[in-house]
C-alpha cells in the first residue's frame, strides 16, 4: 500500500465516520433529508454499476425500488423486518435473474424496452391484486424503524455499493463489463461469456436497488403501488447518474447532491413544474454535457494544465511571471513541497540569463 | 357477451393498436429515432380534441384537420432541432439510439410534467357517439367502430403510399439499407423529418379517437408507448404489415383477458405477449430467424 492510498483510506474512514455520526448533529429535517441523498446515492451508484460499464441504459430503478418497499409493506405485520429484508432481497435476486436472462441474451434495445415498462406493468398487478384478493388500496408500514435507523442502513449499503464498485473495478468481471461497454463483437472474441457477465452485474444492481426500497418502506409509513412504483425515481436516478458522469465510481456524488437540493426546494411544492424542470436540465445534460460534471472537472484540470502560449513581443519580467503561471500545475512534493519551493525562488532569486 | 363478440371488440381495438405502431415504426424503422415521449403526443392529441369538443363543440374527427398538421408540424421541428443533432453527432447506430433514448426520456417528463401543469392530473371523458351500432348481428359502440374505422383509413392510406409511390419507396429503401439509400439519390435527412414527422401525425390521429372512448389523463402516455413497442418488437422492426397484425393480436389478447379475468391488466397482457416472442421468436412474429 503506497503512502497515497493510505492517506485516502483513513481520509475515507474519517468521512463516513462523520456521515454515521449526522443524526447527532442535524435536525430532524436536515436527517430526512439526508436520508433521501443517501437513498438516492445507493440507487444511483447501483445504476451506474451496470449502465455505466455495459452502457445499457436501465430504466427500471423504479421497478426494482418499488418491490422492495412494497414486499415490506406486505409482509411486516407476519414477521420481524429484518425477516423481511431478507425476503425482498431473495424476491429482487429473482426477479433480476429473470428479466436479464430473458432480455440480456438477446439484444439492448429489448432490454431498454422492457425495463421502461416494468415498473407500470407491476403497479397495474400489484393494484389488481389488491383491489380484488385483499380489498384494500394502500398499507401502512409502523414498526420500531425509526430514521436514524434507516439512515444508518443507508449508509452501510452506500459503503457496501462503492466497495463493490471499487472492487469491481480490479476484477475479471469488470474488466469483461468494460470491454462489453466498448464492443460487445469484440468481447464476445475474446472469449468472454457476455451474457453472464450483464447478467451477473445486472443482478448485483438491481439487488442493492431492491434492498434501498426494502429499507425506506418504514420511512414512508403509508405506501401504495402507485407510490411505490413511482417512474421519477427511475427518471431521477438516470439524470444524477449522467449528471455525475458514468466513467467515475464518484461521479454520482456529484450528480446527487445538487439534484436532491434542487428537488428538495421544488419537489413538495411544484410537483409539475419539478418535472418540467428535470425533463429540461435532463437534455441539457444529454446535449451539452454528454461526460457529466466529472467530464467537465476533467477538462477544466486539463485546461489548467495546458502551457499557455506567450504573446510575441513580451519581454524582461514578464516573461518568467507567465512562465510560472503556465507552468503545469502538479505537486510531486505535495503542498508543503510547494511552498517551499515557492519561497525559495523568492528569496534566492536568480539571475534569468539571457532569454 | 359471447366469445365471438368478445374477438372482434378486441379487433376493432387492435386496429387502432395497429395505428400507433406503425407510427412508431415509421419514427424507429425509418428515421432511426427510439422515441420514449411517443405516447406523449397521443395525450396531446386526446386533450385538444377534448377541449375542441367541450369549449367550442368541434367534432374530434373534424378537429384532427387542425391537430394532426399542427403534431406534424412539431414533430418535424422535433426532429429537425433535437434529434438531427443527436443524429450528427452519433458515431454508430448504438450511440444514436442511446442518445435518442436518453433525450426523448427527458422529453417525455417536460410534455407530461406541462399537461399536468396546463391540464390538471384529473381523468377526463367526453360523451361522443357513445350509442350502440348493430353490425353482422352484433352489437359494438359507435365510437369505437368509428375509430377502428377511420384507423383502417389511415392504415391503408399509409401502405398504398408505402407501396405505389416514389416516395414511398424511397421510405422504405431507408428503412433497410440507409446508406444505399443515400447512394441511389434519397435525401435522407428530409426523408427521415418527413417519417418522423408523420409518425408523430398517426399517433395523433391515434390520440383523438383514444379520446373518444377511453378516459384519460395527462400519465396515459407512458403506457401507449409501452404498447407500440411491444408492438412493433413482436411485428418486426421497420416492417408496417406486421406491426398492423401485431396490433390486432395484442388488441384480441388484451379484450380476453378482460372478459376471462379483468380489464385492469391490460399491460400485463403486452407484457404478456412479449415475453413469449422474447423466448420463442426473438426477432419478431414474422422475421427470419
Amino acid at each position: 500500500m503506497t503512502t497515497g492510498s493510505k492517506i485516502a483510506a483513513v481520509a475515507l474512514a474519517m468521512l463516513v465516520a462523520l456521515l454515521a455520526a449526522v443524526p447527532w448533529l442535524v435536525s430532524d429535517y436536515g436527517l430526512g433529508f439526508m436520508v433521501n441523498l443517501m437513498c438516492y446515492l445507493v440507487l444511483t451508484i447501483a445504476w451506474t454499476l451496470f449502465s455505466g460499464t455495459t452502457r445499457y441504459v436501465s430504466l427500471a430503478t423504479a421497478a426494482f425500488f418499488g418491490l422492495g418497499a412494497y414486499t415490506v409493506a406486505m409482509l411486516v405485520k407476519e414477521m420481524p423486518i429484518y425477516a423481511t429484508f431478507g425476503i425482498a432481497l431473495v424476491i429482487g435476486t429473482v426477479m433480476a435473474l429473470l428479466v436479464g436472462l430473458v432480455t440480456l441474451r438477446v439484444s439492448g434495445m429489448f432490454f431498454v424496452v422492457f425495463g421502461f415498462g416494468l415498473s407500470e406493468l407491476m403497479r397495474e398487478v400489484l393494484i389488481w391484486w389488491e383491489i380484488n384478493q385483499t380489498k384494500t388500496l394502500g398499507r401502512y408500514v409502523f414498526v420500531p424503524f425509526d430514521t436514524t435507523l434507516i439512515y444508518w442502513h443507508l449508509l452501510g449499503l452506500a459503503v457496501l455499493v462503492f466497495l463493490v464498485g471499487w472492487l469491481l473495478r480490479r476484477t475479471r468481471l469488470g474488466i469483461a463489463l468494460l470491454v462489453i461497454g466498448d464492443d460487445e463483437t469484440m468481447a464476445r472474441q475474446a472469449g468472454i461469456n457476455v451474457p453472464l457477465a450483464k447478467v451477473a452485474i445486472f443482478v448485483v444492481s438491481s439487488v442493492f436497488m431492491t434492498v434501498v426500497g426494502a429499507v425506506m418502506a418504514p420511512r414512508f409509513g403509508y405506501l401504495t403501488p402507485n407510490f411505490a412504483f413511482n417512474p421519477l425515481i427511475s427518471f431521477q436516478v438516470v439524470i444524477m447518474a449522467l449528471l455525475g458522469g458514468m466513467h467515475r465510481l464518484w461521479g454520482p456524488v456529484l450528480g446527487v447532491v445538487p439534484l436532491m437540493l434542487l428537488s428538495e426546494l421544488l419537489q413538495v411544492r411544484f410537483p409539475f413544474w419539478y418535472s418540467v424542470f428535470l425533463g429540461l436540465v435532463f437534455m441539457i445534460i444529454v446535449y451539452f454535457l454528454p461526460r457529466g460534471i466529472t467530464g467537465l472537472v476533467e477538462d477544466g484540470w486539463r485546461v489548467l494544465r495546458r502551457p499557455i502560449s506567450l504573446p510575441r513581443g513580451v519581454t524582461g519580467p514578464l516573461i518568467d511571471v507567465w512562465g510560472s503561471l503556465s507552468r503545469p500545475i502538479s505537486l510531486p512534493r505535495g503542498i508543503a513541497g510547494f511552498v517551499e519551493d515557492t519561497w525559495a525562488r523568492l528569496i534566492r532569486r536568480q539571475p534569468t540569463g539571457g532569454r | 357477451m359471447s366469445l365471438i363478440e368478445v374477438v372482434l371488440s378486441g379487433v376493432i381495438l387492435g386496429g387502432l393498436y395497429a395505428l400507433i405502431a406503425i407510427g412508431f415504426n415509421l419514427q424507429y424503422g425509418v428515421a432511426r429515432i427510439f422515441n420514449l415521449a411517443y405516447g406523449e403526443f397521443l395525450m396531446a392529441a386526446a386533450f385538444a380534441a377534448f377541449w375542441m369538443f367541450t369549449l367550442a363543440s368541434i367534432d374530434p374527427i373534424l378537429g384532427m384537420l387542425l391537430s394532426v398538421p399542427v403534431t406534424f408540424g412539431a414533430n418535424w421541428l422535433i426532429y429537425r432541432f433535437l434529434m438531427l443533432p443527436l443524429v450528427r453527432r452519433a458515431r454508430t447506430r448504438d450511440d444514436l439510439e442511446g442518445d435518442t433514448i436518453l433525450a426523448t426520456f427527458g422529453l417525455l417528463f417536460v410534455l407530461k410534467g406541462a399537461s399536468q401543469l396546463a391540464f390538471t392530473p384529473d381523468n377526463r371523458f367526453y360523451d361522443y357517439l357513445n350509442t350502440p351500432v348493430r353490425i353482422i348481428g352484433f352489437t359494438f359502440a359507435a365510437n369505437r367502430v368509428l375509430a377502428f374505422g377511420v384507423a383502417c383509413a389511415f392504415g391503408l392510406a399509409i401502405w398504398l403510399i408505402l407501396k405505389r409511390t416514389r416516395f414511398g419507396a424511397a421510405m422504405r429503401a431507408l428503412a433497410i439499407e440507409p446508406a444505399g439509400a443515400r447512394l441511389v439519390g434519397v435525401d435522407t435527412t428530409a426523408m427521415s423529418a418527413i417519417a418522423f414527422a408523420s409518425g408523430g401525425a398517426l399517433v395523433a390521429v391515434a390520440g383523438t379517437l383514444v379520446s373518444t372512448f377511453l378516459t384519460f389523463n395527462p400519465s396515459i402516455g407512458v403506457e401507449f408507448t409501452m404498447k407500440a413497442l411491444v408492438v412493433v418488437m413482436m411485428g418486426g422492426i421497420g416492417n408496417m404489415v406486421g406491426s398492423l397484425l401485431a396490433g390486432i393480436l395484442l388488441g384480441v389478447a388484451e379484450a380476453l383477458c378482460s372478459y376471462l379475468v379483468d380489464s385492469g391488466l391490460t399491460l400485463a397482457v403486452a407484457y404478456f405477449l412479449f415475453l413469449i416472442v422474447l423466448l420463442v421468436r426473438p426477432r419478431g412474429l414474422f422475421g427470419t430467424p
